[in-house]
């Protein structure tokens, strides 16, 4: 069952609840840290009776675990009147297209999504889409927006720490600027949640982010709550171009760069375990760095992948094994329809674009059927961004991709491909038990679209997140401006126009 | 004495019109006509005969012994023209081995350099754009600095060779007004400067050769080639492609312009629409994309991706070229036609749409004589689509280049085929 995100910023738990022993160890640990800290000690007895964390606890962040939640979100959804759409085509990307169909949400959740007659007597407000298209809020697996935020240039610069070859110690959060101009413009292609990566210059780049796009003063109040944060990696020719002069400079010095990693967070987690076990003496020394790996290899960050070459995902598959984490989804991945059987089998997601390819020798051999191929492997296929163009077009990539797919005899029908974009990216992020498809329980991020999404002549025509409108393209009001928008660029409500 | 610089080019582009084309007749029936320069014809006929179009209509007698291509249900429009690319010229953008498309020139400029002599047409990029695009013309640009040089068109045929595919060379001189950095500049108005230099320049040299030669005349700021490939731009014999994006740029290109009586093309365009009226009046053509919104620098701020619904609802000549990312100008210039889809999306009709992927932008590049439109005369460059060319969905089935069908198969079509079932077998 989905958790409900707009309490979750309450909840005591740390964001990465895979592992409740684990937890509750680290917890008490905590509790023992912050002795002094009445506060927070107060709140951390607490167990399970009264779970009411201030949501930012002063001196918090300065003892803060590992896997600690330092950086809280602060989201909070607006209260929402609720809403009724009916006579829509819906694709809920767990079931079969609903012609004339309804949705109701309420709350923040999806109520109900059916055929038929919809429910009578509602309180909410009730939208005819005539027809029209309504799909799950889209989702990004690979964006750079806020850290490469626009106008661009070394000042807004901030998705490389491009200084080390590791630098696992890196949040992205902290690069985010939320008045990237970017942000509304990839909420109005639909896409309601977006994972922001730090850049590929480096081995280990850091830690990602999952956001909600969103206004909001600091990313805190994007940050979509209860997520788990991800490990951007990255593979051949970008490590090894940017740190030519100093290594690694070739693949092979990456492989050893990755397997040094690993081995020092190895040490490291053990180190944490044994002292967590019997917690005599002092603590050992907190590293961020090591942190971060240990939270990988203890299964609660999820790695994200930057790889193209197929024998390099393949070298990076038995690094995984050696050190036993799971790869959670290969990035960018031109070559994946190569060992698309491999990532069925190892369940590694490829969060892949439409059709980009030959701008280096390691995306010489992209293919339009690379989703297709990888898809029909059984493997989960994404349809990914990388690009704040493309991020907002999620929905016609994948569309130009099924093409592809269909020229070599593989057909995906619309209730399928809308997963590409949606449901598969959710399972990328692990949170597939809260968004990513439209069920009853589920967070309600909405789309309702002008025409069939995978048109071209599409477009969004309104977008909820947990319920509340954030988007709306008949509504001037309804469309976020970003503080630097203001003054600088031509406010959208000057001109309408456009097909349907 | 040297001979005259663009009298080779010419000499080569017309050459190549009288190069070899396809023997046979065919004739395309049954599908819905786009001719682009005429209204649609349903049910159409085209009868193509020795690489040119020869008949097109409802009712007209097709040859014996022509071969015939049902296409009930289809629908054909001239092949697509890719103005502004590096195909040919630049195969994999990170290898420097494979990059042609710039030249060092003398401080930034670079009128002489010819791109299309570096032309590569056993790139793959090139059938990749036919068979997955139904592009059939395509423009090769130079790149970067203040003044980047010559640029060509080709047709897209296959096994022609680099002169046998020459459309046209030269087509178009290209500069920058937008990017003072490229073009070593410390501020756009001295690029701007700079940029009315060379045509102040280039203008005198012209009226005193002579004095030129003799060592007469006080120094210059280009050399004798690059004074005389300006040549071309001042007489009006090409247009000159100017990039620039912001709105004061854009008016800074069009004011150049009418000062030396140059035809202006704005290439980029992101606030164009925000000067329609003044484009419109002063007849210049602009090259700019559908799928960017992004104020992604402090020139582009009003970047929106209605610009191209609105530039032609002011009267402005359109021609699509891709701005939003992926390799619009290489690896995926075929993607040019949803580009026009989104352009539709955005406010432009679709008629307007496909004219500004066809006949629109062979004008521009000087070739709207030949390509660009299906009519009687025209060389038979045909596309033969699934379904609306614009829809993603939609496939080229056929694609005709000089009358000739090409069904090759792409480094692409082969890798996907090699890995259509796994394990590989090799």
């Amino acid at each position: 069952m989905a958790e409900d995100d707009s309490r979750a910023h309450i909840r005591p738990a740390p964001s990465f609840a895979a592992t409740p022993p684990e937890v509750e160890l680290l917890r008490q640990f905590f509790v023992l840290l912050c002795a002094t800290a009445t506060a927070v000690h107060a709140q951390s007895s607490g167990t399970t009776a009264t779970p009411a964390r201030a949501p930012i606890a002063p001196g918090t962040g300065a003892v803060a675990l590992p896997n600690a939640d330092p950086f809280p979100s602060t989201y909070r959804a607006p209260a929402a009147r609720a809403v009724l759409i009916t006579n829509a085509t819906i694709l809920t990307a767990v079931g079969p297209r609903i012609d004339r169909g309804f949705l109701l949400m309420r709350e923040g959740r999806i109520v109900t999504v059916g055929g038929g007659a919809p429910p009578a007597g509602t309180d909410a407000e009730v939208i005819d889409a005539n027809g029209r298209y309504v799909t799950p809020g889209l989702i990004d697996t690979h964006s750079h927006l806020g850290v490469y935020a626009a106008p661009g240039g070394e000042a807004l610069s901030d998705g490389n720490e491009a200084t080390a070859p590791i630098t696992a110690r890196v949040w992205a959060e902290h690069s985010v600027w939320p008045q990237d101009p970017q942000f509304p413009r990839v909420l109005a292609g639909g896409v309601t949640t977006i994972q922001v990566l730090p850049g590929s210059a480096n081995l280990v780049g850091g830690r990602s982010t999952v956001l909600k796009v969103v206004p909001s003063v600091s990313v805190q109040g994007m940050k979509f709550p209860g997520a788990k944060y991800g490990l951007k990696m990255a593979c051949g020719e970008n490590p090894k171009r940017v740190y030519a002069s100093r290594g690694p400079s070739t693949r092979m010095g990456n492989v050893a760069g990755y397997r040094a990693g690993w081995i020092a967070a190895e040490a490291y987690k053990r180190r944490w375990d044994k002292w967590l076990a019997d917690r005599s003496g002092d603590p050992p020394q907190r590293d961020l760095e090591q942190e971060t790996l240990a939270e990988v290899l203890r299964g609660n960050i999820l790695v994200h992948n930057h790889c193209y070459r197929a024998d390099e995902m393949l070298q990076m598959v038995d690094v995984a094994r050696e050190f036993g984490y799971h790869i959670r989804s290969f990035h960018h991945g031109v070559e994946a329809y190569k060992l698309a059987d491999v990532m069925a089998r190892d369940s590694i997601s490829g969060s892949l674009w439409s059709d980009w390819g030959g701008f280096k020798m390691e995306a010489l051999d992209g293919i339009r059927a690379n989703l297709a191929l990888v898809h029909n492997a059984g493997a989960r296929a994404i349809v990914h961004s990388d690009d704040p163009s493309g991020a907002q077009r999620l929905n016609q990539d994948a569309a130009k991709a099924r093409a592809a797919g269909a020229a070599v005899g593989i057909n995906v029908p619309d209730e399928t491909l809308i997963r590409w974009v949606t449901l598969n990216a959710a399972w990328a992020l692990d949170l597939h038990d809260r968004i990513g498809s439209l069920e009853a329980g589920k967070n309600a991020d909405v789309v309702l679209w002008s025409a069939n999404p995978f048109s071209v002549y599409a477009r969004a025509d309104r977008v909820w997140i947990d319920g509340a409108v954030r988007f709306d393209r008949m509504d001037p009001k309804q469309q976020w401006r970003t503080d630097f928008e203001l003054g600088f660029v031509p406010a959208p409500s000057a001109i309408t126009g456009g097909r349907r | 004495m040297r001979l005259p610089h663009m009298t080779a080019a010419l000499a080569l582009s017309i050459a190549a019109t009288a190069s070899l084309h396809a023997q046979e007749t065919v004739a395309i029936t049954g599908g819905t006509i786009y001719p682009v320069s005429g209204p649609r014809i349903e049910n159409g006929t085209i009868i193509m005969t020795n690489g040119v179009i020869t008949a097109i209509g409802s009712t007209v007698a097709i040859p014996a012994g022509a071969r015939r291509v049902d296409a009930t249900g289809k629908w054909i429009t001239p092949g697509l023209v890719a103005t502004a690319t590096s195909l040919g010229v630049v195969e994999v953008g990170a290898v420097r081995d494979t990059r042609d498309a710039s030249a060092r020139g003398k401080d930034n400029i670079a009128s002489s350099f010819r791109v299309w002599d570096a032309f590569n047409p056993q790139s793959v990029s090139l059938p990749v754009a036919r068979q997955d695009g139904g592009i059939t013309t395509v423009g090769v640009m130079p790149r970067g600095g203040l003044v980047a040089g010559l640029g060509a068109a080709y047709d897209l045929r296959e096994g022609a060779g680099a002169a046998g595919m020459l459309r046209k060379a030269p087509v178009a001189m290209v500069a920058t007004l937008d990017n003072a950095e490229s073009a070593a500049s410390g501020s756009r108005a001295e690029a701007l400067a700079r940029l009315r230099t060379l045509l102040g320049d280039a203008r005198e040299f012209n009226l005193f050769r002579s004095r030129y030669d003799a060592g007469a005349m006080r120094g210059l700021v280009a050399g004798r080639a690059d004074l005389d490939a300006m040549q071309l731009v001042l007489k009006g014999t090409i247009p000159l492609v100017i990039s620039a994006d912001r709105a004061s740029e854009i008016l800074n290109a069009v004011a150049l312009g009418k000062e030396f009586g140059l035809r202006v093309v704005i290439a980029g365009g992101a606030e164009a629409w925000s000067v329609a009226p003044q484009l419109a009046a002063a007849k210049v053509p602009v090259l700019t994309g559908a799928m960017n919104n992004i104020p992604e620098s402090f020139a582009t701020l009003g970047q929106r991706q209605e610009n191209l619904g609105l530039l032609r609802a002011a009267g402005v000549q359109v021609a699509i070229v891709g701005n939003g990312a992926g390799g619009e100008d290489g690896f995926n210039v075929r993607n040019l036609r949803y580009e026009a889809g989104n352009a539709v999306a955005y406010g432009m009709s679709w008629d307007d749409a496909l004219r500004a992927i066809t006949l629109a932008p062979a004008e521009i590049l000087g070739v709207g004589d030949k390509v660009g439109s299906l009519a009687v005369g025209k060389v038979a460059n045909v596309v033969i689509w699934s379904g609306d060319p614009f829809e993603y969905a939609t496939q080229p089935e056929h694609v005709f280049v000089a009358g000739a069908e090409t069904r090759v198969m792409t480094r692409q079509d082969q890798l996907t085929q090699r890995y259509r079932q796994l394990p590989v077998k090799y």
